[in-house]
C-alpha cells in the first residue's frame, strides 16, 4: 500500500481512476466473515460449557425433585418407566421383560414373576425378606454387597411421605422395610473428612509452595515443582488402594485406634490427592507476588523468613484461598478414595477415628443398585444436588467474604 | 568537619564473569547528599546496590576489593546482612509499597525488629510519615491500602518506611524518575531536609536534580568512576573531558 501511495504522490498527473483505487476506502463498513464466525464460535463454546453445567444441575435436581412432590405422580411415572427400561445389563433372556427391570448385572436366571424387580446382583432364589450385611453363599453372586430387596408395586407412595421426614434424621438405612434416608450423618461425615484432609494438606502444600517459590534455587525448583505436580494426575484409585492397604495399617499401628478404616485415614489419603492442587496454585500465586516486595522487605532489614511470612504470604492470600477452595472441591467430590479408605459407615460421630460415609461415596456405592425412580434413587440425586449446592456456597463465601472483608483487613481498605 | 561514612577501595564487580564495575575507589562523607550520574548501564545502580548487598539476590555476582562502611568491610565473611540492611536502607526506582495499609507499611520495619508496643509503633509511624512530608496527606486514612495512593505519595511512603527503621545511610535509586515535576520537587526538598540526620546516596538520570540537591557528584561511565568531586566543581569546571561532554549533553 505504501508503495502505491508514494507512486501516486510522485505522479500527480495520473488519472483519477488510478488515484482512487490506491486509496483505502474507509467510508464503507466491510463485513469480515472470518472474524465474525471466529467470534461467534468462541462465544458459543464459552456459553456451551456454562450451559452444560447448568443442564447437569437441572437434571440432577429434577431427579431429586419427586421426593418433595405429590406421591401419586411419582407412582405413575415410576411404573411407566419401570416397564420399559433396561440399564447397563447384559441379559440372556429378554423374553418376559414387560414388568421386570434388570440393573447393572448379568442375569442367568429368568424370573418370570412379573411383580418382582431384581437388581444389583444375580440371585438364584427369591426370598421374601430383606437380608443384608450377611454373606450369601450363592456362587453366582458377583458383588460384594449382599442386599436383596423386593419391592411391591405400590410401596413407593408411603416411602415418599415418610422419606421427607427421615431426611433430617441421623440414620442412613435406605434398604429396609422402613427405609430411613437421614442425610445428616453423611453431611457431617463429608465435612469431617474435608476438614481433616485440609488440616493435613493445606499446611504441607502451602509450606512446600513457599519453599519452592521463595527459598529454593532454580535447580531445586525445577525438580520439586514437576514432581509434586505429577501427583495431581495420580489416579485416585491408586491413592485409595495405597490408603486401604498400607496407610490404614500404618496409622493404626501409630495411633492405636479401634476401627482400621476411618475418617482420619480417609482424610489423609484425600489430603494426599489435594496437595498437588493446592501446591500448584499457591506456588503460582506466590511467584506472582512482585519481586519488588521481596527487595523492599529485605532492604528494610527483614530476614528471608520474615519476608516470606509477613510480606509474600499475605500478598498472595487471594491465590492461596483459591488454592484451598480447589482442594476442598477435590476432596468434596472425591469418590474413590472415600469408598476405599473411610469405612463407609454412616455414623453420627465427631470422633475422627470412627468410620464415616461421605455424600459422594454414597452415590458411588449405591447408584448402581438402586431401583430406577424409587425414593432411594431420588434421594441419591438429592445428594448430588446437595454436593452442587455446597460447592456453590463455598465459592460464594470465598467470593464475597475473602475478596471483601478479609482482604480489607489484610491489605487495608 | 567531614566524616567519612562509606569508603570503597579497588572494588570490582562481575556479573557471571563479565565485569560491571572496574576498580571503584570512592569516599562518601557522612550527612551529605552524594549523587551518582552517568548514562544507562554505566554501573551506578549496581554500585549503589552493592552498598547494602542487594546484589546478593542476583545469581552469579562476584565482588572483589573492599567496601567499607564505618571502617568495616561489609563483604567480610561474618557480616550479618540483615543488620547491615537495617543500617543501610534503600529506596527503589519504582515505588513498591506492600499490599498492606499505610500504617502497616510503616510499622512493618519496626515490627520485625521486635517493637510490638502499640503506643510506640504509633509514634514511630507518625514521626516517619512527618519526616517524609506525607503525614498531612495521609493522617486521616492510615487504615487505607497503600496501593491507593498516588505515585508521588507512594514514593514518599516508601521513604517513610525506610526512615522508620532508623537507618544511618539511605540509598536512593532514581527515586523521582517515575514522578511528575511537582512530586519530584517534594522529594528533592525532602532529601535536602533528610541530610541533617542521614547520609544519602542517590542515583539519578536527571542532572539538574543532581546539581540542585547534592553536595558531591560522581560520574560513572562504562563501569568506571570517571570523576568524583564537589557538585559545583563537576557542573562548572569538570576536569575530565568525558564528564564535560556528558553534562553538556554532547554524548550519552
Amino acid at each position: 500500500m505504501a508503495k502505491k501511495s508514494t507512486k501516486v504522490k510522485s505522479s500527480k498527473s495520473s488519472d483519477s481512476e488510478k488515484k482512487q483505487a490506491s486509496l483505502i476506502d474507509i467510508t464503507r463498513k466491510k463485513f469480515r466473515l472470518g472474524d465474525y464466525l471466529a467470534e461467534k464460535v468462541i462465544k458459543g463454546v464459552a456459553f456451551l460449557s456454562i450451559t452444560i453445567i447448568v443442564l447437569i444441575f437441572f437434571f440432577v435436581f429434577r431427579e431429586a425433585f419427586p421426593i418433595f412432590s405429590n406421591s401419586k405422580e411419582i407412582k405413575s411415572t415410576k411404573t411407566e418407566q419401570a416397564s420399559q427400561e433396561t440399564y447397563g445389563a447384559v441379559t440372556d433372556n429378554n423374553t418376559n421383560g414387560n414388568t421386570q427391570e434388570t440393573y447393572g448385572a448379568v442375569t442367568d436366571s429368568a424370573s418370570k414373576d412379573g411383580a418382582q424387580e431384581t437388581y444389583g446382583e444375580v440371585t438364584d432364589k427369591q426370598e421374601p425378606q430383606e437380608q443384608y450385611g450377611v454373606q450369601t453363599k450363592e456362587p453366582a453372586s458377583i458383588e460384594g454387597s449382599d442386599k436383596k430387596y423386593t419391592v411391591s408395586a405400590g410401596s413407593g407412595t408411603d416411602d415418599n411421605r415418610s422419606a421427607i421426614k427421615t431426611l433430617t434424621s441421623k440414620e442412613w438405612v435406605p434398604v429396609s422395610e422402613k427405609p430411613r434416608y437421614g442425610l445428616l450423618a453423611l453431611i457431617l461425615g463429608t465435612f469431617k473428612i474435608t476438614l481433616i484432609s485440609m488440616l493435613f494438606a493445606a499446611p504441607i502444600a502451602i509450606l512446600a509452595a513457599l519453599y519452592t517459590a521463595v527459598f529454593a534455587n532454580k535447580k531445586m525448583k525445577e525438580i520439586i515443582k514437576p514432581t509434586i505436580e505429577l501427583l495431581a494426575g495420580f489416579p485416585s484409585v491408586v491413592i485409595g488402594f495405597f490408603a486401604l492397604m498400607v496407610l490404614a495399617s500404618f496409622l493404626q499401628g501409630v495411633f492405636h485406634y479401634e476401627t482400621r478404616l476411618n475418617s482420619f485415614v480417609g482424610g489423609i489419603a484425600m489430603g494426599i490427592a489435594a496437595i498437588p492442587i493446592i501446591f500448584t496454585i499457591t506456588e503460582d500465586a506466590l511467584t506472582a507476588v512482585p519481586k519488588s516486595f521481596y527487595e523492599a522487605s529485605l532492604a528494610l532489614g527483614a530476614s528471608r523468613w520474615q519476608t516470606a511470612f509477613f510480606v509474600i504470604l499475605p500478598a498472595a492470600t487471594p491465590g492461596i484461598f483459591a488454592a484451598i477452595l480447589l482442594g476442598i472441591g477435590r476432596v468434596f467430590g472425591e469418590t474413590m478414595i472415600a469408598l476405599m479408605a473411610t469405612g463407609n459407615a454412616a455414623l453420627m460421630d465427631l470422633n475422627p477415628f470412627e468410620s464415616v460415609r461421605t455424600l459422594a461415596a454414597t452415590i458411588g456405592a449405591e447408584m448402581a443398585e438402586v431401583v430406577f425412580g424409587d425414593t432411594h434413587y431420588n434421594v441419591l440425586f438429592l445428594i448430588g444436588s446437595l454436593l452442587f449446592v455446597f460447592t456453590f456456597v463455598i465459592n460464594a463465601i470465598a467470593e464475597f467474604y475473602v475478596k471483601g472483608k478479609l482482604m480489607k483487613r489484610i491489605q487495608g481498605k | 568537619m567531614i566524616v567519612e561514612k562509606i569508603h570503597t577501595e579497588n572494588m570490582f564487580l562481575y556479573y557471571s564473569g563479565k565485569m560491571a564495575l572496574n576498580n571503584i575507589s570512592i569516599q562518601i562523607p557522612e550527612k551529605k547528599v552524594t549523587a551518582f550520574i552517568g548514562p544507562s548501564g554505566c554501573g551506578k545502580s549496581t554500585f549503589l546496590r552493592s552498598l547494602n548487598r542487594m546484589n546478593d539476590l542476583i545469581d552469579g555476582v562476584k565482588i572483589e576489593g573492599k567496601v567499607m562502611i564505618d571502617s568495616v568491610n561489609i563483604y567480610d565473611k561474618n557480616i550479618d546482612v540483615v543488620n547491615l540492611r537495617k543500617k543501610v536502607g534503600m529506596v527503589f526506582q519504582k515505588s513498591n509499597p506492600f499490599a498492606k495499609s499505610i500504617y502497616e507499611n510503616i510499622a512493618y520495619g519496626p515490627k520485625i525488629n521486635g517493637i510490638n508496643n502499640k503506643h510506640q509503633l504509633d509514634e514511630i509511624v507518625e514521626t516517619a510519615l512527618k519526616n517524609a512530608a506525607i503525614w498531612d496527606e495521609v493522617k486521616d486514612r492510615l487504615g487505607d491500602s497503600a496501593l491507593g495512593l498516588s505515585g508521588g505519595q507512594q514514593q514518599r511512603l516508601c521513604i517513610a518506611r525506610t526512615l522508620a527503621v532508623n537507618p544511618e545511610i539511605v540509598l536512593m535509586d532514581e527515586p523521582a524518575s517515575a514522578l511528575d515535576p511537582l512530586s519530584t520537587a517534594k522529594i528533592e526538598e525532602l532529601i535536602v531536609q533528610l541530610k541533617e540526620h542521614y547520609t544519602i546516596v542517590i542515583v539519578t538520570h536527571n542532572m539538574q536534580q543532581a546539581a540542585r540537591i547534592s553536595d558531591n557528584t560522581a560520574f560513572f561511565y562504562l563501569g568506571e568512576l570517571i570523576e568524583y568531586d564537589k557538585t559545583r566543581k563537576i557542573f562548572t569546571n569538570p576536569e575530565k573531558k568525558q564528564t564535560e561532554d556528558y553534562i553538556t549533553g554532547r554524548f550519552g
